[in-house]
């Protein structure tokens, strides 16, 4: 469980978050959602401590991550994996040395160990026989799970996904997003997923935290979301037809 | 100036909170194969010329016969040693090695990957910074030292067959004369320039905002900016060493 208290935070003079409070519950798909610019990805890099919040306090199971020491921001970070927009590969190495990359970093496992748990984790996400391939030769789906596969290699606790299916088909991204929620329930993990997109809101979205403008207007879930009553919130969900024809029913 | 204070920010940050010593070293290994190698044959090629070039001018400019043909080879040393070969180097390392430098960086940095190591806890300056600097470092003064022996040997091959200069001429020249401080001065140089051009180029990746027009940009700063770094570095050396 993660929990967040009273984040803000401004650039240059322009505040972009105001007061952020919120839970993100294990075992669930936390979706952080919104329309773009709203501050979605400046809240994810608070949270993952890749920004500085100017005020404000992340916990993580408990443990104060914003104000932590060294040791204890190291160990916090060790439990984190994170997937991010375009997938963040980096582009020198091969795919499997990609998703061992933690685990060299972080672990003292023996090579093999690290190729099973390599292996492991690419099978899970769908993906055999790419280990050799470099970044740049495989499609921005695979990129996608080679992604996830690197989040999760090193057994993560809190696992976080910035839009997980830009830039994908809707098919390969319902594919995607079950794999998230999979990979959640299968290993009892905290996901928190940032998205803008309504087929991930209604197809995971166990737990909802609604942003507009830097402000948190309405949290619930994804069976609450019709009916929520905040007008933003029915902009953003509404614009879509096919939702608007289902409100009319 | 603020610019000036977050450059030396970054130098501090590239020596705390560092990885483990075997992490630096294969990735030492593996930039200075990268900048050295790969450099070898633009520097012999480019400075082989250099030495030619001088040579035939040296020997064109000297039109009275008092002076004794082995004037023009000292003369050639005098030049490559000390300033053509650190200085010229220097700015064809900065387009060569500091812009990809610069273009890696920063490309790392729009496409997260900077991030990525960030989130994993490592300090992504210093990993990533420092290995380039350090070979930087290590492969520079070799290349210079080539620079060197290949200015002399380009001076060498045209002085004899045009025959501006006979071969034992020439090597007399080299010889005569020769203060070894020459080659400490020009390796203290040497080290200078590649400090400044690694790190003013990974400077300027490492902070890119924004997208593939701005890597673009940052390349080019890197260059612009370590090359005039390079010629004030080398005024101010000469003026305090000389
Ligand atoms: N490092 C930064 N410096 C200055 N401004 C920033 C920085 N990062 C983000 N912003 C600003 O904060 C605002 C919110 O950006 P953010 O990336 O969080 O939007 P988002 O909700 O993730 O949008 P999208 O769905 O398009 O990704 C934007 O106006 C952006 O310009
Ligand atoms: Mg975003």
């Amino acid at each position: 469980m993660i929990e967040i208290q009273n984040i803000s935070k401004s650039f240059n003079e322009k505040q972009i978050l105001h007061n952020i409070s919120g839970v993100f519950d294990k075992g669930m798909t936390n979706l952080i959602i919104g329309a773009s610019g709203t501050g979605k990805s400046v809240l994810l890099k608070c949270i993952v401590g890749l920004i500085h919040p100017d005020t404000g306090t992340v916990f993580y199971d408990g443990r104060n991550f914003t104000d932590a020491d060294k040791e204890m921001k190291a160990e916090i970070r060790r439990e984190i994996g994170m997937l991010f927009q375009g997938g963040a590969l980096f582009d020198s190495k091969t795919v499997e040395q990609n998703v061992m990359f933690p685990l060299d970093i972080l672990t003292k496992m023996s090579p093999t160990e690290k190729i099973d748990r390599v292996n492991f984790c690419l099978k899970r996400v769908g993906l055999e026989n790419v280990n050799s391939k470099m970044p740049s030769e495989i499609s921005g789906g695979m990129k996608k799970r080679v992604g996830i596969a690197r989040a999760i290699v090193n057994n993560p606790n809190y696992l976080f996904c910035d839009e997980p299916n830009s830039g994908l088909d809707p098919q390969t991204s319902i594919l995607i997003d079950e794999l998230i929620l999979e990979i959640t329930e299968e290993f009892d993990i905290t996901t928190v997923v940032v998205t803008h997109d309504m087929n991930s809101v209604m197809g995971i979205g166990q737990k909802i935290l609604f942003l507009f403008q830097g402000q948190k207007l309405w949290e619930g879930s994804k069976e609450e979301i019709m009916s929520s009553g905040v007008e933003e919130l029915d902009n953003f969900v509404f614009t879509n037809k096919v939702m608007q024809n289902l409100k009319d029913k | 100036m603020k610019g000036f204070g977050r450059y030396l920010m970054f130098l501090a940050s590239l020596v705390v909170r560092r990885e483990s010593f075997k992490t630096y070293y294969k990735l030492t290994i593996e930039e200075a194969v990268l900048v050295g190698v790969n450099s070898i044959l633009l520097v012999a090629l480019v400075s082989s010329f250099m030495g030619a070039v001088t040579t035939v001018q040296t020997a064109y400019n000297m039109v009275s016969p008092l002076i004794p043909k082995f004037i023009i080879s000292q003369v050639v040393r005098e030049m490559t040693i000390l300033e053509l070969a650190p200085t010229i180097i220097a700015i064809i390392y900065a387009g060569k090695v500091g812009s990809s430098m610069s273009g890696g960086l920063g490309t790392m940095r729009i496409t997260e990957q900077i991030d990525a190591l960030e989130v994993m806890g490592i300090n992504s300056a210093s990993y990533l910074v420092l290995p380039k600097v350090v070979a930087s470092l290590i492969m520079y003064p070799m290349l210079v030292i080539l620079a060197g022996v290949c200015a002399l040997l380009g001076g060498y091959i045209v002085g004899s067959l045009t025959g501006i200069i006979t071969p034992t001429d020439y090597i007399y020249g080299i010889r005569f004369v020769f203060n070894e401080y020459m080659i400490t001065f020009a390796l203290i140089k040497s080290f200078v320039f590649a400090f400044m051009i690694s790190t003013i180029s990974c400077f300027k990746g490492y902070y890119t905002k924004g997208g593939a027009l701005e890597v673009g940009i940052s390349s080019t700063e890197a260059v612009t900016t370590s090359v005039i770094a390079v010629l004030i570095g080398d005024y101010l050396l000469a003026q305090l060493l000389l």
